[in-house]
């Protein structure tokens, strides 16, 4: 620390403008956290709040489309709330709509086809539960697009009239659109493309999407065993996440941008020092020579190192809160998790460290004897 | 071709001390270079150096003066011979022996001084009692000891502020702050005028009698050899005694 601290202080121009190029970096890697937790809580945020462990798709249903693609009998539901240690199963439907208001908004709505009596009918905020033949609970998201409770939404080609009866507690949207849930047989309806005042086909009102299951707490499912039986295809709550529509694709897509962001990360930090320590050869000679061991100029230059990028990424981290903050709410589809800017700020330190750790090696290979005479 | 310091005319302190606790280098050899190409850098080379004693050591480019400063401070391992220093022997395999035994026993000053850019003056005779495992305990006050050299009033200076002269000064405090037993100078007037030159070599001289340190000085500069207790000729490797 001796030298790495007054080396920081009297080169601090220098390590300023590679903090300043490390503190970007983390400004990107928050704003791309937030914009990861944002797109997911978008995207799949209906079914995080949704008490179900796991959901029983139609056998060899495609699993990157299974909520738009699965049809499953409803006998299924049965099945599974016979198998050993699940503690609930009910039917769940799933389809994507486009409405509009009585006052003329238009409105994308997933829609949730849950029975009202059952573990998945959700609380609300506003108004009423679901029960009402025709009564939806929406997200409170959708509330600012203009929809109010007592508003009646009604089904495009369809002509299905819904009507708005309470708001549910937390954002609840599934492939980036705001969810309404709604009784199942008003979701059979609308999937099977009934009309209004249209007797229900038989056969449409045994299919659903899935079958939504709850384990006894603290114990798990044998879902294979489950499948046998019911003839379905099952996969766990965070699956599923992968069978909402675009989530793959958007969270690889960040997940790439994060990893090539350390590994530029690294690269910098590892290139700075890189010169840093060529430049430092004819110092580290002169250390050597006096005295100290190669152990003792390793732990400077790499203390040097933390201290940088401990600095530079903590300004980039509160620098990429703010703005966060103030994205926050905007449209964009954006939130801060703790737990996720601070792993990417360990990351950022980790694998800066891990390139300055590999650059600074070449100072152990400095021969002491070159801070003589001629060999200068 | 060896030979062995004539003792001093002076009757110092020093005188009683035993030689073993200054710098004894008995048929030191060593070569550079590869099989194809290899160059004799110093070849049987005896020296004995008291402490309290300063010797000087002439001799062309290229004669094997720095290898020979190289190999007494445990830069180097020679390829035969001994070297002791406060008894302690300089040749051992293990590097980091070598390196323990430079921090305690060993000074080095360098040509212009060698001073650390990022170091004041006080920092940079600090810096010494702080290379080992953990801070010295022993050592001397770096404060005072820039005093003694005549810098008291620039230990907040770094390198760049300071004249030829001043580097060469930090540089010699921070070679004593650890109190060694073996001074070894490279060149130190490299750098300087005739003025300087004279000061800066009465200082070591000085410091070498009152610490009772052994100093070996390479020069080039037979002006400063006044003050030298002896004088050594260094040519292809080989030590001859001068004066």
């Amino acid at each position: 620390m001796f030298l790495a601290i007054r080396e920081l202080n009297f080169a601090r121009l220098r390590f300023a403008l590679m903090g300043a190029v490390i503190a970007l970096i983390a400004v990107l890697m928050v704003m791309l956290s937030g914009l990861s937790v944002g797109l997911v809580r978008d995207g799949v945020s209906g079914l995080q709040n949704l008490p179900v462990t796991s959901f029983a798709f139609a056998r060899n249903v495609q699993h990157d489309s299974a909520f738009s693609r699965s049809v499953v009998d409803i006998s299924a539901v049965d099945a599974w709330a016979a198998q050993p240690g699940v503690a609930q199963a009910a039917p769940f439907g799933n389809s994507l709509v486009n409405g509009r208001t009585d006052r003329g908004t238009e409105v994308d709505l997933a829609l949730f086809g849950v029975r009202p009596d059952s573990f998945l009918s959700p609380s609300v905020s506003e108004g009423e539960r679901l029960g009402a033949a025709d009564g939806i609970v929406v997200s409170p998201t959708v509330l600012d697009a203009g929809l109010r409770v007592g508003d009646t939404v009604t089904v495009a080609r369809l002509g299905t009239r819904l009507r708005v009866v309470g708001v549910t507690e937390q954002q609840d949207t599934f492939g980036h659109v705001d969810v309404a849930y709604l009784p199942l047989a008003a979701w059979q309806a609308i999937r099977s493309g009934t009309a209004p005042g249209v007797e229900l086909p038989q056969r449409a009102a045994a299919e659903i999407t899935a079958v939504a299951i709850r384990a006894d707490d603290g114990k798990s499912v044998d879902l294979a065993a489950g499948d046998a039986v019911a003839g379905t295809e099952s996969m766990t709550l965070a699956e599923s996440y992968g069978a909402s529509p675009g989530y793959t694709a958007e969270t690889t897509t960040l997940q790439l941008i994060q990893g090539f962001l350390y590994a530029i990360s690294a690269l910098v930090a590892g290139a700075f020092f890189a010169v840093w320590a060529i430049q430092r050869k004819a110092e580290v000679a002169v250390l050597r020579a006096l005295g100290a061991s190669t152990g003792w100029v390793l732990r400077d230059a790499v203390t040097q190192a933390f201290v940088l990028l401990v600095a530079a990424v903590a300004v980039g981290v509160g620098v990429g809160l703010a703005l966060g903050a103030a994205i926050t709410g905007s449209g964009i589809p954006f939130a801060l998790s703790m737990p996720s800017v601070s792993a990417a700020a360990v990351g950022l330190v980790v694998l800066g460290l891990v390139g300055a750790g590999a650059a600074v090696l070449r100072i152990t290979s400095v021969d002491p004897a070159t801070a003589l005479g001629g060999n200068r | 071709m060896s030979s062995r310091p004539a003792p001093t005319a002076s009757t110092t302190p020093a005188d009683s001390l035993p030689e073993r606790l200054g710098l004894v280098m008995r048929a030191v050899s060593l070569r550079h270079g590869d099989a194809a190409e290899t160059v004799q850098a110093l070849d049987e080379v005896d020296l004995t150096v008291r402490p309290g004693e300063l010797a000087a050591i002439v001799g062309p480019s290229g004669a094997g003066k720095s290898s020979l400063l190289a190999v007494a401070g445990g830069l180097v391992r020679p390829d035969q011979g001994t070297v002791t220093v406060a008894g302690q022997d300089m040749t051992v395999p293990s590097r980091r022996a070598r390196t323990a035994l430079r921090r305690r026993h060993v000074g080095f000053v360098f040509q212009s001084g060698n001073l650390l850019p990022a170091l004041t003056a006080a920092d940079q005779v600090r810096l010494p009692l702080r290379l080992g495992p953990r801070p010295a305990r022993s050592g001397r006050d770096p404060l005072e000891l820039l005093a003694d050299v005549g810098m008291a009033d620039k230990t907040g200076r770094r390198p760049h502020q300071l004249s030829g002269g001043e580097r060469q000064r930090v540089g010699i405090a921070r070679a004593l702050v650890t109190e060694p037993s073996v001074l070894l100078v490279d060149e130190p007037t490299a750098a300087l005028d005739r003025a300087r030159s004279h000061d800066i070599v009465q200082l070591l001289a000085r410091e070498a009698k009152q610490r009772l340190v052994a100093v070996v000085m390479v020069t080039h500069d037979h002006d400063v050899l006044q003050y030298c207790d002896t004088v050594y000729e260094m040519v292809d490797g080989r030590l001859a005694t001068s004066r």
